[in-house]
């Protein structure tokens, strides 16, 4: 290896531990918040991109120097933390553990929208307050900016070592995370710990959005949804609710990407830090600074069912719909059919979910990558196999339901939180699998050209066709889905969401139904993104991303865990209610944000009720 | 004649803290065997390595001739072992008869074809078909789960549809008892079934488990009252500090002074109840 390699690899080491002290600025808050909550907080990456913008609204209207910049960002942050707190935590006191966590996944998405209102969705360059300057060292450079991050991470870790182990409030903290209800007995005012944990972990996290974008020059709104993961991820290398723990797996996941960078190129960055996350969760869930592979006591189980009775919806009245839905082409009104096919096609993907988070009780966070797996099936196998259409769309059905299963079969183990940070961690390995692999899903470059829907010779690419065809695809699935839920093997597949382990003593195998309900949501989910990649002709890596599953959550949610009827009504409103108000379309997905804030807090059994 | 059940050298220990230590019996079929103790004995955890919730570091557990040492629950109760849970683990969301008919799983066979490999599939699709077969075994099961929930008289019948959350205490571990009983246990492993009971709800359910017993099922027991534990055991085994401190005759382990001492704490109270006891 000659000197330049060298000074390559010492720069790839500095650079690793730049993003890793990011990356901690960010577990740590996550850590703390867990500790004391038992939450994994969504909202996490939002508060970050916040810190960016309120931090490069600071330097370019009121020119600030740095230190008052990072004060403006930690006060703001800071209160945007508390207000999480006391919106998003403290009014789900008492309802299933998996409640706040769906809650901060709301208050994330109406953060980012809010940032994106204000400061539109441009990317913006944060004006560099550090001095260009960078030391020669051996072969490599460390540059100004490199060593106020570490400053400022070191700075951070010992203000919170200070706080934790010496002050009065500290030792309410770490009281708090030991037992949040003895420290109450014991008078400690854990709301008001609570309140703290989340101002410092907030403040942290929008440093460290600030930081990035001196770093990268460059910040945009979107970056919040990979902040809240890579936070996610150091937390569960470093452990939940370890606070040392999430700085050393901050640092080893900033390591690894650089080294994978230097290795195989930018676009695989975030594969390994996915990867990681699986293999952490599955090999080693108590992070790697823990022995023994046993859970954490339970705080996690309890599904987000709510215990209410179903509206019963009678027979005549869901056929007179169905009836009224399929005669709704003799308007001809092409606009209507659009949308009509459209929310159709989500409530397909609503019956996988409801089915999967609903009656299994297994929240998915990643059934996006359901549609992006039907979608290439599809795809593929109508361009490069010349299959015909309507052999290909049944076929990726098949696919998608093996293949899902097949991914989230290792995963059956976990339960509660780590379910959702599983299913969302290869949600996102789909997506990057799907643009690295280039010499099958042809890469970045996408699908195009994709044949148009089309059955045994009869063109259905029209508007009316689209429509009919989605439209008797989705009743069919909902028929025998209600079907399977009325059936023995519905049965089984609720038992294992109220009580595992009492289900598995009566010979009710988790591994096996829980493949079954993935199996029969793959289907439903595979066959709604085929149809979708036939409609839109092109589709690619991005086409089916992360925001979707998180609105086919809330469509869910909206219409009733597990409930069928629910799921397709869910996703008729979801679609369709945005519509009727067009000129709101730049709030369409504020509104997402709200209904399923408002949901949690207020109807969490959903309109339709759970069953 | 060989036991039906063999517990042999039986050992778990929680990080420091030893649960059970050397647990071995023996329990002959058409048998009722107590476990009693103090709370924190170490009795529920020797249920939940009989019935496979947890692996013993070692010793071995022998069912039907079987070694099942370490076993998967799934499998036990595919073996005829059912167990009801200290704390009432029923199917909150599901109904009475729901919640009854899951603890025939193991029983059925038309929906539930044993093939290897396809077999889940063969499930599904039988699921989604419901041929006649299928359909008779449903109605056949249901008319079953029916007249077990209807050994509680009165209390769980009119119950059938409501959902088991809805339910009180005393009836959820009704459920869970007739759910257990839908396996068609050839091993019923009754974990404290009248916790939460008053006298006369205590006196029923004896009064069952006495039928029970009758009808030839061999049950293990975990109970605190004493005078139920009398009255039904054949033979009691008494736990303290995960060892076992005595066995024998109900009226032996009643008079030995080691267990006197353990369970009650001093001697005095010897010919006295511990009416109150609850739950560990």
């Amino acid at each position: 290896m000659n000197a330049s390699d060298l000074g390559a690899w010492f720069d790839y080491t500095v650079n690793g531990f730049v993003i890793g002290n990011i990356y901690a600025l960010l577990a740590v808050g996550l850590a703390l918040i867990y500790g004391v909550s038992n939450l994994v907080n969504f909202a996490h990456g939002s508060v970050y991109v916040v810190g960016a913008y309120i931090g490069w609204a600071a330097i370019t209207y009121l020119g600030t120097p740095l230190p008052l910049t990072i004060l403006c960002v930690v006060v703001a942050c800071a209160l945007v933390g508390i207000g999480i707190e006391r919106l998003g935590l403290r009014p789900l006191h008492g309802s299933s553990r998996i409640a706040p966590l769906l809650s901060t996944i709301g208050i994330g998405l109406v953060l980012d929208q809010v940032v994106q209102l204000v400061f539109s969705p441009d990317p913006r360059a944060v004006p560099m307050q550090v001095p260009e300057w960078r030391i020669q060292l051996g072969g490599g450079t460390i540059g100004a900016l490199d060593l106020l991050i570490a400053a400022i991470g070191l700075i951070a870790a010992g203000v919170l070592y200070f706080f934790l182990r010496f002050t009065k409030l500290g030792w309410a903290v770490r009281a708090t995370a030991q037992d949040s209800d003895a420290a109450q007995q014991m008078g400690v005012d854990v709301n008001r710990v609570n309140m703290v944990v989340f101002a410092i972990a907030s403040a942290l996290s929008g440093i460290s959005g600030l930081l990035v974008g001196m770093y990268y020059n460059q910040i945009n709104p979107a970056m919040s949804f990979e902040a809240t993961l890579k936070g996610i991820v150091s937390l569960i290398i470093g452990g939940l609710g370890n606070v040392p723990g999430a700085i050393g797996g901050s640092l080893i996941l900033g390591l690894t990407e650089s080294y994978g960078i230097a290795l195989f190129g930018t676009s695989y960055r975030n594969l390994f830090a996915f990867v990681l996350l699986i293999v952490m969760l599955l090999f080693r869930p108590n992070g790697l600074f823990e022995r023994g592979r046993r859970l954490p006591p339970e705080p996690l189980t309890g599904t987000f069912i709510a215990r209410a009775r179903p509206l019963h919806v009678p027979r005549w009245v869901m056929a007179a719909v169905i009836v009224f839905a399929a005669l709704l082409p003799l308007t001809g009104n092409s606009y209507l059919l659009q949308v009509g096919a459209n929310s159709a096609l989500y409530a397909m993907l609503a019956l996988s979910l409801t089915l999967v988070a609903g009656t299994v009780g297994q929240i998915s966070l990643g059934h996006a990558a359901l549609l992006a797996i039907g979608g290439y099936a599809s795809g593929l196998l109508a361009l490069d196999g010349g299959w015909p259409v309507a052999v290909a769309i049944p076929a990726a059905g098949l696919i998608t339901a093996a293949l899902g299963t097949a991914l989230v079969f290792p995963a059956f183990r976990l339960t509660g939180h780590y379910v959702s940070i599983a299913t969302l961690g290869i949600g996102e390995i789909v997506a990057l699998v799907i643009l690295n692999w280039t010499g099958l899903t042809h890469g970045a470059v996408g699908l195009g050209g994709i044949p148009p829907l089309e059955v045994l010779g009869v063109d259905l690419g029209s508007v009316e066709g689209t429509y009919w065809l989605s439209l008797a695809v989705l009743v069919l699935l909902a028929l025998l889905q209600v079907r399977l839920l009325n059936s023995h093997l519905g049965r089984s597949w609720r038992a294992i969401r109220d009580d595992s382990v009492a289900a598995r003593s009566y010979g009710v195998s988790g591994d096996r139904y829980k493949a079954l309900a993935f199996a029969y949501g793959g289907f439903a989910a595979g066959i709604s993104g085929a149809i979708t990649a036939h409609v839109y002709s092109y589709i690619n890596h991005e086409t089916f991303n992360a925001p979707i599953s998180i609105l086919a959550l809330t469509m869910v949610i909206l219409g009733g865990l597990g409930n069928v009827t629910g799921a397709v009504l869910g996703a008729t409103l979801l679609i369709a209610l945005p519509e009727a108000f067009r000129m709101l379309a730049e709030y369409r997905i504020l509104i997402y944000g709200l209904v399923l804030l408002l949901l949690i807090r207020f109807r969490p059994q959903g309109v339709m009720g759970t069953v | 004649m060989t036991a039906l059940l063999e517990v042999r050298g039986l050992n778990k220990r929680f990080g420091g803290v030893t649960a059970v230590v050397e647990a071995g019996f023996d329990l002959r079929e058409g048998e009722l065997l107590s476990i009693i103790g103090p709370n924190g004995a170490g009795k529920t955890t020797l249920f939940n390595l009989i019935s496979g919730l947890d692996r013993p570091d070692s010793g071995s557990v022998r069912f039907l001739g079987e070694d099942v040492t370490g076993a998967a629950p799934e499998r036990l109760a595919g073996l005829g072992l059912a167990r009801t849970f200290q704390h009432g683990r029923v199917f909150g969301n599901l109904s009475v008869l729901d919640n009854v008919l899951v603890g025939a799983h193991t029983r059925l066979r038309a929906v539930r074809p044993v093939t290897p490999l396809i077999g889940p599939l063969l499930e599904f699709a039988l699921a989604a078909i419901r041929p006649r077969a299928v359909r008779a075994e449903e109605a056949a099961l249901r008319e079953e789960a029916k007249q077990i929930l209807a050994r509680f008289g009165e209390r769980l019948t009119p119950r059938l549809d409501h959902p088991a959350f809805s339910l009180s205490y005393a009836n959820r571990r009704r459920t869970e008892i007739a759910r257990a009983l839908a396996l068609r246990p050839k091993l019923l492993m009754l974990d404290e079934p009248t916790a939460g009971m008053n006298q006369t709800e205590t006196a029923e359910m004896q009064e069952i488990i006495h039928d029970l017993k009758r009808s030839g099922l061999t049950i293990l027991l975990i109970e605190h009252k004493l005078e139920m534990v009398m009255r039904l055991s054949d033979r009691v085994i008494v736990m303290d500090n995960g060892s076992r401190i005595a066995e024998g005759l109900p009226q032996d382990v009643r008079n030995d002074p080691a267990v006197i001492e353990a369970y009650l704490g001093h001697r005095e109270a010897g010919a006295a109840q511990p009416s109150g006891a609850e739950a560990a």
